[in-house]
């Protein structure tokens, strides 16, 4: 099923939370959701869940709209909130129960669709145990299954892996990255090399706003204009090498980054520039020691686009 | 019907497992079972082989017992956030509330069965009215909707369950005596309706015996706008981040 937003409007008070967003999501596919606090991300997450109402524009999923029959689309989505709310006072067994009634599973399938995601999340040896008494890894283990009890079809995941450790991190994402395969999933997060890692296409809000949306490599390319090559030559004439680095042909620009040991941003236009620059320091018997394809962070474009 | 009796289901579980169930029935038990019995002006001092010494001590506990079991319901899962986690699940607003009020109604039901030796003692003693008896336990089982309903509505506003308890208890006693005493400060049709208003003059004639419509309109309208008044107040969320 895929998840179609257009044009959607969502005001509190004088204040636009979502500020005419259009977004497109296709079946098997992981769309990373970034923004800073505040910039909507939740607020679209819980429209989409038709936990709250929109003002203006539509949300379909899979050609059905999301205001005209929440309970039939609920039934489809798998939704972890934004802090991972649960009954603590429940033991894991019997919450994960509970939600397996209310998705109206079958009572002969309940038991075993319990037992299977309790082996999935690795909760075995704590599902007698009551929520409130797990780790907050362990929380989030419950928090996932029961987003996954009724095998939806579409998962949006706020924050899925926040206060895991980084074994634990590893595991949730291979196991989205799994279910992406066939499922549609939106992710919402702060932790940048998990979008890389896990999506495969960025959309990034601010102020409720989209300003990018497209994957991790176009991105990159859109904020830095060309390819950068880092280098580092040494045994020469600092202020020579970087004339005749500028001279090349495939080159457009050199910068400075360390003088004292010769290392240079090259800007190339071409794409030869690499060939070029091993023939320049053999030909003045230069000695390259580093050279390396520059990649301005996920991080920097981020705040580049969300900064004012 | 399924989804509002799963939600029941679990809220009963919890009132058993934090206990709360078992601590108001046994405070239930305790208040009513003492001034019925013991103190006050007691069955004995009364000297009737009738419930009526009962019925309206219960109608003062439950006054204040049931504020205490609605004040969680709604505001505890607005506090934690699992509001939202229930309500993206396939239910309506209104499965929710509906099977929150029902998990109220019936351990209220269930407190009040544990009287049931009462009525037995008592028509060991004398000659009980039965159609008295069942139409007070009626009565105390209407205002206990009522007031659950109220309760339920209070604790839809809040996030604080104290804040929930104490505007429950301050809703309610307008219908348990301001309303009466006011009417009696009245005169000609405006202090008729206010007299109207109040839950003593229904509860009264409903536990004397008699089952009039109009006590039964009072107490489903009540009931209606509580639960109504909930579920505007859930859907302010639409409104308000």
């Amino acid at each position: 099923m895929d998840i179609v937003i257009e044009n959607l409007v969502k005001r509190f008070g004088n204040q636009k939370a979502v500020d005419n967003i259009s977004l497109k999501v296709a079946t098997g596919e992981i769309l990373g959701f970034l923004g800073p606090n505040g910039a909507g991300k939740t607020t679209t997450m819980k429209i989409i869940t038709s936990y709250i109402s929109a003002d203006e524009g539509s949300v379909t999923i899979g050609g059905k709209s999301v205001f005209d029959d929440p309970l039939e689309i609920k039934k489809h989505i798998g939704y972890l909130p934004e802090n991972n709310p649960l009954y603590q006072e429940m033991p894991v067994i019997d919450y994960l129960e509970f939600c397996a009634k209310i998705h109206n599973i079958g009572r002969d399938k309940i038991g075993r669709r319990v037992v299977e995601m309790i082996r999935m999340t690795g909760l075995n040896k704590e599902k007698h145990k009551k929520i409130g008494e797990l780790s907050k890894g362990f929380r989030q283990r419950v928090g996932l299954a029961q987003a996954m009890i009724h095998d939806p079809q579409i998962l949006l995941l706020d924050e899925p892996t926040s206060g895991l450790d980084p074994n634990q991190i590893a595991e949730i994402r291979r196991l989205i990255r799994e279910l992406g395969r066939e499922k549609t999933v939106i992710l919402s997060t702060h932790i940048l090399p998990e979008v890389e890692a896990t999506c495969d296409r960025i959309f990034i809000i601010n102020k409720g706003k989209l300003v990018a949306d497209g994957t991790a490599e176009s991105l990159r390319k859109q904020a830095q204009g060309s390819d950068i090559v880092r280098v580092r030559i040494e045994d020469g004439d600092p202020n020579q090498i970087f004339r005749s680095l500028q001279s090349l042909r495939s080159v457009s620009m050199v910068d400075f980054t360390d003088r004292m040991f010769n290392r240079f941003d090259v800007h190339c236009k071409g794409v030869d520039v690499k060939r070029e620059i091993f023939r320049l320091c053999v030909d003045k018997k230069w000695v390259l020691t580093e050279m390396t394809p520059f990649e301005t962070k996920l991080e920097d474009i981020f705040r580049e686009l969300t900064m004012n | 019907m399924n989804t509002i009796w799963t939600i029941t289901k679990r809220e009963l579980n919890s009132f058993f497992d934090s206990l709360v169930a078992i601590i108001m029935i046994v405070l239930f038990l305790g208040f009513s079972g003492f001034f019925t019995w013991i103190s006050g002006s007691d069955i004995f001092l009364v000297g009737q082989a009738s419930l009526r010494t009962f019925f309206g001590i219960a109608y003062w506990t439950l006054f204040f017992f049931i504020p205490a079991l609605t004040m969680r319901m709604l505001a505890e899962e607005k506090k934690s956030g699992t509001i939202e986690m229930l309500l993206t699940k396939p239910v309506t607003d209104r499965q929710v509330i509906l099977g929150k009020y029902l998990a109220t109604i019936i351990l209220i039901a269930i407190a009040l069965a544990f009287t049931l030796p009462y009525v037995i003692t008592i028509s060991k003693i004398g000659n009980l009215d039965a159609g008295g008896m069942i139409c007070g336990y009626l009565a105390l089982l209407f205002i206990s909707a009522a007031y659950a309903s109220i309760g339920l509505f209070t604790s839809s506003l809040t996030a604080n369950q104290i804040v929930a308890f104490l505007s429950a208890l301050f809703i309610g006693l307008f219908f348990h005596i301001i309303f009466q005493i006011i009417a009696g400060g009245m005169k000609g049709v405006v202090g008729q309706i206010v007299n109207k208003l109040s839950m003593t003059v229904h509860f009264e004639s409903l536990s004397r015996g008699v089952l009039d419509s109009k006590d039964l309109i009072y107490f489903g309208s009540i009931i209606f706008m509580g639960l109504f008044l909930t579920e505007v107040s859930l859907a302010k969320r639409n409104v308000f981040n």
